[in-house]
């Protein structure tokens, strides 16, 4: 067979789930048989399908294998790479049908993506710039250097492109801004430091496709005359740094980042400033503020950093996937680019498909898909053949979607309507174990700690949130919690100082907005119908159901279970202490919650 | 520069481009709440008591960081902004001890007033409170952690005015607090006790050490003068109550510095100490004794004599203070010069 190229998925979620061991051993196995000189290995980006990780593909032919382990590596070898029978059981497998295909465009969880943005994802080798100058890689940077800047800025704004980062703001205006504004001196910036809980979309394409953040920066440099960029990324994602630098330095040796690119006398040089950890260095003022080397908190706008930013220099601060976008709008035309999504949202939005979901991972999809398409179609529906009950989107700014919107199409207004947002576009789905009280809980708990702690709402007022939620969740809420949660929620929203604070409160509004009989029982009945609140249930066995086998009464450490063997048991709950040993060791679902 | 014209609570007001609403709000004689701001410092929008209600706006924005535009309709007493006020007071009052009754701020403090001002007596939310230990390990002020309302002054006036930066922000979410580099005793940090931070305290975080327990705000007499201490001139008023001194706060509308040093902010305990020289003593027999002006004069004279006549006059030396007026010291020099010496020297070179 003629030379084959074998391609590992290397992002973050496949090298914990063991790639790169898995890649040690095929590379050990084809030098055994003396042919690895046949054959191209490479580590490619994320491909998104996390759940089923590792993941290999062969090219030219394009099978498809997932959770491949260093033990199957012998047998891959024998059987397909030399005598062409496809190993069945390191195949997909339909959790629905049980088929199993090689194809991975059949898989429900790619079939109904469309990856503009992720192309390269998974597809090139990341480390290697030669490989994404094969698919077309900066031949939007070509061709702009050749436009005017006005004409750049133009065809950004015509292809209706949003700011990716959560808020939506359109990028040809921010663009326009920078521009107009007055100034020998302006910044990119490239804002990566994803903190959502569970989002790893900017991850992702640092990761899998850092040229394309880079061509989209130094597109947006000469379209606004800024020689100058830093790539805010977060310390934690290690990898994407180290790819961040290796692509920096070998667009420096191509010629496309420095001095005189591309022979066209224009200068753009891309730092990189790595993040210590705090989720408000997310928002745009208070990362220009750690850029500067100040303590991240944010800064009042106006003025708005297209007007003073970096240093108090004009600055244009877009998101990973923002940037990414560009080299698509430039090389394949703003209508192109706007033929795809709603009215208002235009393009593609990368989804991380976190929680309760069967297929976890990453997922990109047209604007104005349903909830439903993404979460049951890509996302496989929910796991253990539960009940979906809500989603979670947007982050801790976010909002929580109910069953009844499943049907919403996802785009910037109608998400803001529903009272969730965008966000940076984490998506964790909820199904019917999830208490709703206690997720609000959880996400207060969350921004109260990453509350910068500069102004007083968002600052005190998470605090008193979360404080009411704490209570409420242990069995002691009382009647006034609801309308003093909604008073205070409404008051953070109103007059905090940035965009964290102004949505820290949104998790307690929307699951206030569509699950309040949630937090009326926990309330008024003492009672937490998902059973997650441990003040507010008791254990009992089912007598019907239990075969008296004496199971838990053994991995009961408080002798809280009696009951004659081949007898109906029964849990004393005065002596009970809600451990859950019970429930977790019977066979036959007799433990019950009440 | 420009003007622009915009209404505050229905009257028509002409500002200048680049005023901010509080400012703006000032020129027609309205006022609107503040903690952080301060004339002097950097706009930071911290505290939110300010926040005005702006047609068009989605939120409620803060009056002391948003500029003044052609055509802004604003409202700075609406049902909306007292509620978001009230909020926010409530907030502080929430994590902030309730002993106004001791606390040496009542009667200067914001809080207590704005509290007044919005019918706000205590918190209706309930919850964990800072415990912060109190800090009195420097001989001029106490720092009560707990009672700070993290408005930042301090940090950007020790920052920014000073150029010291002893504190600044740590820790975030609740626990955020100000405090010294790796949270030091403030005696083990770079502070050097300036006072800057004392006087634009609006809550009782920062009170001076001196005067505690002494007289309230609204019962002294503030007696304007000028700093003794050096050459420098700055204005400051004596709070004297009952004859006595009880605390200095500084002028800061005088033309030279408003702000104090630590001498002149803390250094006039001396006015009332027991042990300070009323008249001259003379030492007889190995003690100091009390002695007129006539006699102690007679002596020096005498002494200078002896020395000039015996050693000449460069055997002689004057050393005068800072703390003379100048014409003092225009006189001493000369007295040492027609003594026959230009032996001549003052303590503020030192």
């Amino acid at each position: 067979m003629s030379h084959r190229r074998i391609l590992f998925c290397a992002g973050t979620g496949c090298i914990s789930s063991g790639a790169l061991k898995t890649r040690d051993a095929l590379v050990s196995e084809l030098e055994k048989r003396g042919i690895r000189d046949q054959y191209e290995v490479v580590l490619s980006g994320c491909h998104g399908f996390c759940e089923q990780g590792p993941l290999l593909i062969v090219h030219p032919e394009d099978t498809f294998y997932c959770g491949v382990q260093p033990e199957d590596m012998a047998e891959l070898i024998d059987e397909y790479l030399l005598n062409g029978r496809v190993v069945e059981r390191l195949l997909y497998k339909d959790p629905v049908t049980g088929e199993r295909t090689s194809d991975h465009m059949k898989i429900g969880f790619y079939a109904k993506q469309k990856r503009l943005v992720l192309h390269n994802c998974g597809v090139i080798d990341p480390e290697n710039i030669n490989e994404y100058i094969g698919t077309k890689g900066y031949e939007a940077l070509k061709a702009a250097l050749k436009m005017e800047r006005t004409a750049i800025i133009d065809e950004v704004k015509r292809s209706g492109l949003r700011g990716r980062g959560g808020a939506g703001f359109p990028t040809g205006m921010k663009w326009e801004f920078t521009f107009k504004t007055p100034g020998d001196k302006k910044y990119i910036v490239c804002n990566a430091d994803e903190g959502d809980p569970g989002a790893f979309m900017d991850r992702s394409v640092l990761e899998g496709d850092p040229h394309a953040v880079l061509e989209g920066m130094i597109i947006a440099g000469y379209a606004i005359g800024a020689d100058e960029g830093y790539v805010y990324v977060r310390a934690e994602y290690p990898l994407a740094v180290k790819r961040l630098r290796i692509a920096i330095t070998q667009a420096e040796e191509f010629g496309f980042l420095g001095s005189n690119i591309m022979g066209t006398g224009f200068n753009f040089k891309i730092n990189i400033k790595e993040g210590a950890g705090a989720f408000v260095c997310g928002e745009e003022t208070a990362l220009l503020a750690s850029i500067e080397g100040e303590r991240g908190m944010p800064r009042p706008r106006p003025p708005f950093p297209a007007i003073s930013g970096l240093w108090g220099k004009p600055t244009c601060l877009n998101n990973v996937e923002t940037f990414a976008n560009i080299p698509l709008i430039i090389r394949e035309g703003a209508d192109s680019f706007a033929s795809v999504g709603t009215e208002r949202s235009k393009g593609t939005k990368i989804f991380a498909l976190t929680g309760k979901i069967n297929n976890t991972g990453l997922a990109e999809v047209p604007m104005g898909m349903t909830m439903r398409e993404i979460i049951f179609d890509i996302g496989g529906g929910i796991r253990d053949g539960k009940q979906f009950k809500a989603v979670q989107i947007g982050g801790p700014s976010g909002g929580c979607l109910p069953a009844e919107l499943l049907d919403l199409p996802i785009d910037y207004d109608s998400l803001t309507q529903a009272g969730a947002m965008m966000g940076s576009g984490g998506l964790v789905v909820m199904d019917e174990n999830t208490c709703m009280v206690d997720l609000a809980r959880y996400f207060l708990t969350f921004t109260q700690n990453e509350s910068c702690g500069k102004c007083t709402p968002c600052r005190e007022g998470t605090k008193r949130m979360l404080e009411a939620l704490e209570r409420i969740t242990e069995g002691k809420g009382e009647s006034g919690d609801i309308p003093m949660l909604e008073e205070l929620a409404n008051s953070i929203k109103d007059s905090s100082l940035c965009g964290l604070g102004q949505t820290a409160p949104n998790p307690i509004l929307s699951t206030l907005r569509y699950f309040r009989h949630e937090y009326e029982e926990h309330i008024l009945e003492g009672k937490c119908s998902a059973g997650v609140c441990r003040n507010l249930v008791t254990y009992h066995i089912d007598a019907e159901k239990c075969t008296g086998c004496r199971a838990c009464t053994r991995v009961c450490p408080v002798e809280a279970i009696t009951g004659d063997k081949k007898q109906p048991h029964e849990i004393n709950i005065q002596v009970c202490i809600k451990c859950g040993a019970c429930m977790e060791k019977c066979k036959f679902d007799a433990v019950i919650l009440k | 520069m420009s003007q622009v014209n915009l209404t505050i609570n229905g009257i028509p007001v002409q500002a200048k481009a680049g005023m901010t609403i509080l400012e703006a709000a000032k020129t027609v004689g309205i006022d609107i709440p503040t903690f952080c701001h301060d004339p002097e410092l950097a706009k930071v929008g911290a505290c939110r008591i300010c926040v005005v209600e702006v047609a068009g706006a989605r939120n409620l924005p803060a009056a002391c960081t948003v500029p003044v535009a052609e055509g802004m309709v604003i409202q700075t007493e609406t049902e909306r902004v007292r509620a978001a006020r009230k909020t926010i007071l409530n907030l502080i009052w929430a994590n902030h001890p309730q002993d106004c009754l001791v606390c040496e701020k009542t009667g200067s403090c914001k809080l207590q007033d704005y509290s007044y001002r919005y019918g706000v007596s205590g918190s209706i939310y309930k919850g964990q409170k800072k415990e912060i230990p109190f800090d009195d390990t420097n001989p001029f002020f106490f720092r009560d952690l707990n009672k700070c309302i993290l408005c930042g002054k301090c940090v950007r006036k020790c920052h920014d005015i000073n150029g010291v930066g002893a504190v600044d922000f740590m820790w975030r979410g609740f626990k955020t607090m100000v405090t010294t580099p790796f949270d030091v005793p403030i005696e083990e940090s770079s502070c050097v006790f300036c006072g800057m931070c004392v006087d634009v305290c609006p809550v009782g975080a920062l009170t001076p050490k001196q005067g505690l327990g002494q007289g309230r705000s609204f019962e002294v007499d503030k007696v304007f003068t000028t700093c003794p201490y050096c050459g420098c001139g700055c204005t400051l008023y004596l709070n004297v109550k009952n004859d006595k001194i009880v605390g200095v706060t500084p002028n800061f509308e005088g033309p030279i510095n408003g702000h104090l040093c630590v001498k002149g902010r803390f250094g006039w305990d001396f006015v009332d100490s027991p042990d300070r020289l009323k008249t001259p003593l003379i030492k007889k027999g190995g003690q100091f004794v009390e002695a007129g002006w006539d006699e102690a004069l007679d002596l020096v004279a005498e002494k200078f004599k002896e020395v000039r006549a015996q050693y000449g006059a460069d055997a002689l030396g004057g050393f005068s203070s800072a703390r003379c007026t100048n014409e003092d010291n225009y006189l001493f020099q000369k007295l040492l010069r027609v003594l026959g010496t230009n032996n001549v020297d003052h303590c503020a070179r030192l």
